[in-house]
C-alpha cells in the first residue's frame, strides 16, 4: 500500500494549504530565525530583559498583559529582588480592611502586572475609540504569531496614493484591512539599553516579540527540553519493540 | 469446552494469591481469553489491524488527562478561560497535560479515520461483522459530540462561535426550532448556561464510549477479525495465538503512535489548533472564518454544500446515517479489494473525496468552492448509493486463494504477510 502512504503525505500538504490561517487578511510576514524556533530552540534571556523593558516603557501605557504576575519575571531572568523592586513600583488596589474600605498599597510578587486601564470604556476612550488587546496571548492568538507581531511592529509606512486612510488610523500592510488604530508605537532610541544594545526599530521590535512570545507560551523552554529527552526515549522504546516483534515472528514466517 | 477446560488449566496453574482470586474471578482466564494465546487471530494480520488498539490507546490517555484537567477547569463563560490559562502556566505540568488532551483528540481522530478506511478497503464490516461496524459508527458519532463539546470548554473566539453555529442548526427544525435552540442553550443566548452542560457531556459521553468499545470488542470476539484477503479461517494453520504474536505487533505500533503524539505535544502543539481560540470569546465580535477542528472539516464541507439551513443539517446527518448501510449496501460476497480490481480504484476515490471536502470545509464558502463542495458532497453520497450496490453485481473478482496459510506460507520468497 504504497499507494497510500502518498495519498496521506499528500492530504497532509493539502490540509495544511487549505488552512484558514493561510488566507488571512494582511500581507504576509517574512518568517524570521527566532531562537525559540527549532527542536533545540531556546528564549534568548538578554533579549527578554530588553524586551520586557520595551513593553514597560512604551507598550504598557496602552496594553495590559493580563496573564503574567510579577513572580514570573524572575523565571523570564529577572533578579527577586528586581522583580519585587518591579512590583513595589506600582500601586494595586485591595481590602476590604477591618472597616469594610478599599485601600491601595504596594505591589507584591503574587500581584499580576495590572493593565493601564481599569475597564473597557477607559480604554476606549483614550484610544480614539479603538481597544488596545491584551498582549500576554499575541504571539499565539494571531496567525503566524511571532512574525506577524515584528512584522507589524516594523511595517508601518507611507500609504499607497489609491488608499484612503480613515481619521486616526495609520497604514499598516500586514494588519488585516490595512488600517490600524495603532500609530507606530516604536521610533530610534524609544528606550535606552543598558547592556549597550542599540534600540534601533528593528532591535526594539524584535525584543518585545520574544518578551510576548514569552508571555504566551511561558514554558517553552521547559517543553522542548523535556521533548528531546522523551523523543530519544520513545526511538529507542519503539526500535525495542521492533526487535522484539521480529524475534516473536521470526519462526513462523 | 475449550474455555473451562483452559479455566481449570489456570486454576491448577495459579497457585497462593493469584490463584484464590482466579479461583474466585477468573480474570487471568478472561484475559487469555480476550488478548491472550487463547484467542487464535489470522496470521496474515497487517499493520492495518493495529488502529484498533491504538483507538483503545487514545480513548484511554484522553480520559486520563480529561479528568485532571477537569480538576482545574472553571466552567463558567467568566472563568473558563482564565483557568485553561492557568493550568498552561501555574498547574504542575498542566501544559503538558492540556497539550496531550488537544493534540491527543486529534491523533484519536486520525486513527479512529484510518481505522474506518481499513473497514473500507477490506470489506470487514460485511456478514458476520455488521453489528462490529454498528457499533464503531456509534462510537464515532459519540466521538463527535465529545469532541465538538470540549472544543467548546476553552471559551476562545472559535469555541463560542462553533457552539453558536452549530446550535443554531436546531432552529431549522420546522415550527419549534427556536424553542429547540432557547432549550439547548437554556438560555436566551449562548452563554454559561450551554457552556455548564457542554462541560458535563464532555465528561460524561467518554464514559459512554468505554462502555460501547466494550461491547464493539465483545461482538469482534465472536466472529474474531477479518483479514487482509477477507475469507473465513479454515483451521489452526491459519491462525497464530494473540499473544505473543500480535501483542508484539501491536506494541510496535504503540512506539510510532506515542512518537507522533509527542512530536506534535513537543514541538508543534498549536498547528491543528485555530490561533483565534487564544482571543477570548466575545459575542460582538465575529471572526472572519468560523472552522470545526480539522476531523470534522469534511461534514462542515456537507454542511454547507446545500444551500438550504435544514437541507444542509439532513444531508450532514445523512452523511454519518448512511454509513450505518454500508453493510448491505456493498452487494458484493468477495469482502477484500484485493480482489476488486475495480472497487479497489473506487476506494481511493473515495478517499481523495472526502480529502476534498476537508480542504473545502476549511476554506470560506465563496467562489469555485462552492461547486466543489457540492460535486464533493454529491460524490460522497453517490459512492454509497450507487457504486458500491452496482459494483457488487456487475464487478468480477479475482479468483479468491484456498485458505490463509496457503497464500502466507505458500510463497517461500515473500515472507511478509499479504497486504
Ligand atoms: C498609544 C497607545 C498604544 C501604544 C503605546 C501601543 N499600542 Fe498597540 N495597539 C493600540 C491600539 C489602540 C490597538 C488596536 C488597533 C486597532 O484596533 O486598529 C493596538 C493594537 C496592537 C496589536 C494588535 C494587532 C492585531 O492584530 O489586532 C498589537 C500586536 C500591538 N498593538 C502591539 C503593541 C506593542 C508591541 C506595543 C509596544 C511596542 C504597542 N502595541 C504600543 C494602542 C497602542
Ligand atoms: C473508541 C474507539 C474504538 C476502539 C477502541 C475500537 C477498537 C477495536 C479493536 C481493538 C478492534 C480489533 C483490532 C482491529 O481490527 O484494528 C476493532 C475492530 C473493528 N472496528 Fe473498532 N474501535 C473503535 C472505533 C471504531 C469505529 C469508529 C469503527 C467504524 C465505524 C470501527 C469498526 C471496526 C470494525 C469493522 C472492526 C473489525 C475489523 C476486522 O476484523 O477487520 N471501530 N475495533
Amino acid at each position: 500500500m504504497k499507494a497510500l502512504a502518498k495519498i496521506l503525505a499528500l492530504a497532509v500538504v493539502a490540509s495544511l494549504a487549505a488552512s484558514p490561517a493561510f488566507a488571512a487578511g494582511g500581507h504576509e510576514p517574512e518568517k524570521h530565525d527566532w531562537s525559540f524556533n527549532g527542536i533545540l530552540g531556546s528564549y534568548d534571556k538578554p533579549a527578554l530583559r530588553r524586551g520586557y523593558q520595551v513593553y514597560m516603557e512604551v507598550c504598557s501605557f496602552c496594553h495590559g498583559v493580563e496573564f503574567i504576575a510579577f513572580r514570573n519575571l524572575i523565571d523570564m531572568g529577572l533578579t527577586e529582588d528586581e522583580a519585587k523592586a518591579a512590583a513595589e513600583a506600582v500601586q494595586i488596589e485591595d481590602g476590604p480592611d477591618d472597616q469594610g474600605l478599599m485601600f491601595m498599597r504596594a505591589g507584591r510578587l503574587s500581584d499580576r502586572i495590572p493593565p493601564p486601564f481599569p475597564n473597557e470604556n477607559a480604554a476606549r476612550a483614550a484610544n480614539g475609540g479603538a481597544l488596545p488587546p491584551d498582549l500576554s496571548l499575541m504571539t499565539k492568538a494571531r496567525p503566524f504569531g511571532p512574525d506577524y507581531v515584528y512584522a507589524l511592529l516594523t511595517g508601518y509606512e507611507q500609504a499607497p496614493d489609491d488608499v484612503e486612510i480613515a481619521p486616526g488610523m495609520n497604514y499598516n500592510p500586514f494588519y488585516s484591512g490595512e488600517q490600524i488604530a495603532m500609530f507606530e508605537p516604536l521610533f530610534d532610541g524609544a528606550v535606552f539599553f543598558e547592556d549597550g544594545t542599540e534600540a534601533t526599530i528593528e532591535q526594539m521590535a524584535e525584543d518585545i516579540t520574544q518578551f510576548l512570545m514569552w508571555t504566551a507560551e511561558p514554558k517553552l523552554d521547559d517543553r522542548k527540553r523535556m521533548g528531546l529527552g522523551v523523543m530519544i526515549f520513545l526511538v529507542i522504546l519503539t526500535g525495542m519493540f521492533i526487535a522484539v516483534k521480529r524475534r516473536v515472528w521470526a519462526d513462523v514466517h | 469446552m475449550a474455555d473451562s477446560q483452559d479455566h481449570e488449566h489456570n486454576k491448577m496453574q495459579l497457585k497462593g494469591v493469584m490463584g484464590w482470586v482466579e479461583y474466585r474471578l477468573p480474570w487471568v482466564n478472561l484475559l487469555n481469553n480476550a488478548v491472550g494465546t487463547n484467542y487464535p487471530t489470522p496470521r496474515n494480520l497487517n499493520y492495518w489491524w493495529n488502529f484498533g488498539s491504538l483507538a483503545g490507546l487514545a480513548l484511554v490517555i484522553e480520559i486520563l488527562t480529561g479528568v485532571v484537567l477537569n480538576m482545574h477547569y472553571v466552567p463558567t463563560a467568566e472563568g473558563a478561560f482564565a483557568s485553561v490559562e492557568r493550568i498552561m502556566r501555574d498547574v504542575n505540568f498542566g501544559w503538558l497535560i492540556r497539550y496531550v488532551h488537544a493534540n491527543g483528540a486529534s491523533v484519536f481522530f486520525a486513527v479512529i479515520y484510518l481505522h474506518m478506511f481499513r473497514s473500507f478497503y477490506y470489506g470487514s464490516y460485511k456478514n458476520p461483522r455488521e453489528l462490529v461496524w454498528w457499533l464503531g459508527l456509534i462510537i464515532f458519532f459519540l466521538m463527535i459530540i465529545t469532541a465538538f463539546t470540549g472544543y467548546v470548554l476553552p471559551w476562545g473566539q472559535m469555541s463560542f462561535w462553533a457552539a453558536t453555529v452549530i446550535t443554531n442548526l436546531a432552529s431549522a427544525v420546522p415550527v419549534v426550532g427556536t424553542d429547540i435552540v432557547q432549550w439547548l442553550w437554556g438560555d436566551f443566548s449562548v452563554g454559561g448556561s450551554l457552556l455548564g452542560r457542554f462541560n458535563s457531556l464532555h465528561y460524561a459521553l467518554p464514559v459512554a464510549i468505554v462502555g460501547v468499545a466494550v461491547i464493539h470488542m465483545w461482538a469482534l470476539h465472536e466472529h474474531r477479525s477479518n483479514n487482509p484477503l477477507g475469507i473465513e479461517v479454515k483451521g489452526p494453520q491459519d491462525t497464530l495465538p494473540f499473544h505473543p504474536y500480535f501483542t508484539a505487533k501491536d506494541l510496535v505500533g504503540v512506539g510510532v503512535f506515542l512518537l507522533v503524539l509527542a512530536g506534535l505535544v513537543f514541538y508543534a502543539p498549536n498547528i491543528l489548533g485555530e490561533p483565534d481560540n487564544y482571543v477570548p470569546a466575545n459575542p460582538l465580535q465575529t471572526p472572519n472564518h468560523i472552522v470545526p477542528e480539522w476531523y470534522l472539516l469534511p461534514f462542515y464541507a456537507i454542511l454547507r454544500a446545500v444551500p438550504d439551513k435544514l437541507g444542509g443539517v439532513i444531508a450532514m446527518g445523512g452523511s454519518i446515517i448512511i454509513l450505518f448501510a454500508v453493510p448491505w449496501l456493498d452487494t458484493s460476497k468477495v469482502r477484500s479489494a484485493k480482489f476488486r480490481p475495480i472497487y479497489k480504484q473506487f476506494f481511493w476515490l473515495f478517499v481523495i473525496d472526502t480529502l476534498i471536502l476537508g480542504v473545502v470545509g476549511a476554506n470560506a464558502p465563496e467562489g469555485n468552492w462552492i461547486i466543489i463542495g457540492q460535486l464533493a458532497t454529491f460524490y460522497y453520497f453517490f459512492h454509497f448509493i450507487v457504486i458500491l450496490p452496482v459494483l457488487g453485481w456487475i464487478e468480477s473478482p479475482k479468483p479468491l486463494p484456498d485458505s490463509i496459510s496457503t497464500s502466507v506460507l505458500g510463497d517461500k520468497k515473500s515472507p511478509e504477510p499479504a497486504e
